[in-house]
């Protein structure tokens, strides 16, 4: 964790209630799926944002607003300086990703798939892409997906854009493993079993979907949580949660998990 | 050259600033960002007997100036913190700390006192019988002055140690509270723990927090805190530690000029990890601005005028 003061380079909105803030200043040390406690004037806590992108010297966060503090962040300006802790929580484990990873992210919690996506190509892995969300005005971020190279699926539940229905019905039409489409080849006398569309998944959204994607997958994978937090350090205990492996706070031993630790 | 050294029952601390219980856990999330031993000390994430899980979440909520928290006494129980967070600590912080613990029953209060007496590194035991966010034990140990002092009796049996008892300012009169802890025998007494409070959702039209209450801290409650330790200064004459909203080095001042001979600092830690190193800086320059020298000269200086 490092306190750094940063200064806004960009906030627009680029989908409905969704806007993307381009931050500079000194990142140092960050991973996919870590996130920064941002201090606004005028708010006691801190507000915990994932983190989208990163540079050496800039960092991009997309956001939604969704109450007062998010709000209050929508009107700040270019030139303004923000202060933020960067670095907190365990972030993605990229090492045990297979070659075909599935990234899942819903709405506010499609932000981390990016980093993440990028992170994966550059460590030789193609991964593909479900991005969910409610209807086509909420849509951000596919043509950036595609822009990377990958396979990009987006679903809207009114069907307004994309594909009709949740994460999971893409999953479904995923080509498995063989397939002409697939880019993975079938092993010489894998069992139908072995054709799986993915190696390995991670996901963030919000938690029916993260319970839907669990219920669905046939691999192991890692999700993202949500909790309300006091610092977002490990400090106060209060994002704790129970998991297989004992009690967690969400902000500094998450906010990802492994899909055989979690307890709905 | 100012002095910043205070003593609570013949323990001298460094200077009087020791970040609260419940806002430092075992000390490690905050000796990974600067030294702790530049605090006068701390007070640990409170202590039961048996390991809790504590409440369900959402156990935060933010308020104007401060937040409310139920967290519910989280923590891994007295065996595994005298077993494993002690010597984990010993490592990191070489100053005696402050022992805060809590109980559902006057034995488990005891016990666990009775438990952490043995432990070197502990130099003051903190007697928690206020926490507002347990449905028993907790704070009505220290809601009546008769069980605040039948709790203090039964602690003050069982160690050697300086007893601290953390006091609840949800009472009508927190005076009485004190003098009974002080009649029973308490070293000193610790105050104030969070004020009962909440927040409702105006979109689920439900509380905020899963308990429905929690405990209101931060800058919003320091005119209170700082009132209680006036009282309580007035009615007893064992050393006070003060607490509630403290922020900045002023608000150290302005606490010890109430009667508070040490200070602690809570909800701060929680939105600013280097809030209690910057107190602990900016004293000594306060200090001299207001031409004080000894801090010891101040404790409650304001009760004279």
């Amino acid at each position: 964790m490092v306190d750094t003061v940063f200064e806004i380079a960009a906030n627009r909105e680029i989908a409905k209630n969704t806007y993307e803030m381009v931050l500079s200043g000194e990142t140092g040390d960050i991973r996919p799926g870590q996130f920064v406690n941002l201090k606004l004037e005028g708010f006691y806590l801190r507000r915990p944002i994932s983190v989208c992108d990163y540079g050496e010297d800039s960092l991009t966060l997309i956001y939604k607003v969704v109450g007062r503090g998010t709000r209050y962040m929508s009107g700040l300006c270019k030139g303004a300086k923000i202060d933020a802790l960067i670095g907190l929580g365990n972030g993605y484990d990229t090492s045990v990703s297979g070659g075909r990873p599935l990234l899942i992210g819903g709405g506010a919690g499609v932000p981390p798939m990016y980093a993440l996506a990028k992170k994966l190509i550059s460590e030789g892995k193609n991964p593909a892409v479900i991005l969910g969300f409610n209807t086509k005005d909420e849509v951000f971020y596919e043509e950036e997906f595609r822009a990377l190279g990958l396979d990009t699926y987006v679903t809207t539940t009114d069907g307004s854009y994309g594909i009709r229905g949740f994460v999971t019905d893409a999953m479904d039409m995923l080509p498995l493993r063989g397939d002409p489409t697939s880019p993975l080849p079938l092993p010489a006398g894998a069992g139908r079993a072995e054709r799986k569309s993915y190696s390995y998944f991670y996901t963030c959204g919000p938690e029916p979907m993260l319970r839907a994607v669990y219920d669905k997958s046939v691999t192991s994978g890692q999700f993202s949580f949500e909790e309300r937090m006091g610092c977002g350090f490990g400090a106060c205990m209060g994002c704790t949660c129970r998991t297989k492996y004992g009690h967690k706070r969400i902000c500094k031993d998450g906010p990802v998990l492994v899909k055989e630790e979690i307890v709905w | 050259m100012v002095n910043t050294k205070v003593a609570l029952s013949g323990l001298v601390l460094d200077n009087p600033v020791i970040p609260a219980s419940g806002t430092f856990g075992y000390g490690h999330e905050f000796a990974e960002l600067y030294d702790i031993n530049i605090l006068g000390s701390f007070s640990f994430k409170g202590t039961t007997r048996e390991p809790r899980f504590g409440n369900e979440p959402p156990r935060i909520a933010e308020t104007a100036s401060g937040m409310l928290n139920a967290v519910g006494l989280q923590n891994p129980g007295i065996d595994r913190v005298i077993g494993e967070e002690l010597p984990k600590l010993r490592k990191v912080f070489h100053k005696p700390v402050v022992a805060n613990i809590s109980g559902f029953s006057v034995d488990e209060y005891a016990q666990c006192c009775e438990r952490i007496d043995k432990e070197e590194q502990v130099g003051l035991i903190e007697v928690n019988i206020s926490c507002p966010n347990v449905h028993r034990g907790g704070m009505s140990f220290g809601t009546s002055p008769e069980s605040a002092a039948q709790v203090t009796k039964a602690v003050k049996a069982v160690t050697k140690k300086p007893v601290y008892m953390k006091l609840s300012p949800n009472v009508t009169d927190i005076a009485a509270i004190a003098k009974a802890c002080e009649e029973a025998g308490a070293d000193g007494i610790s105050l104030i723990n969070t004020l009962m409070g909440m927040r409702i959702d105006l979109k689920k039209r439900a509380p905020v927090i899963k308990n429905v209450t929690g405990g209101l801290s931060g800058p919003a409650v320091f005119p209170v805190a700082l009132r209680m330790v006036w009282q309580v200064y007035e009615a007893v004459k064992i050393p006070i530690i003060g607490m509630g909203g403290v922020t900045t080095a002023e608000d150290v001042i302005e606490m010890m000029l109430a009667g508070a001979t040490a200070v602690e600092v809570g909800a701060a830690n929680l939105v600013d990890p280097f809030a209690s190193k910057k107190i602990v800086e900016e004293l000594p320059y306060v200090m001299e601005r207001l031409h004080i020298e000894n801090l010891t000269d101040i404790i409650g200086g304001a009760h004279n005028g």
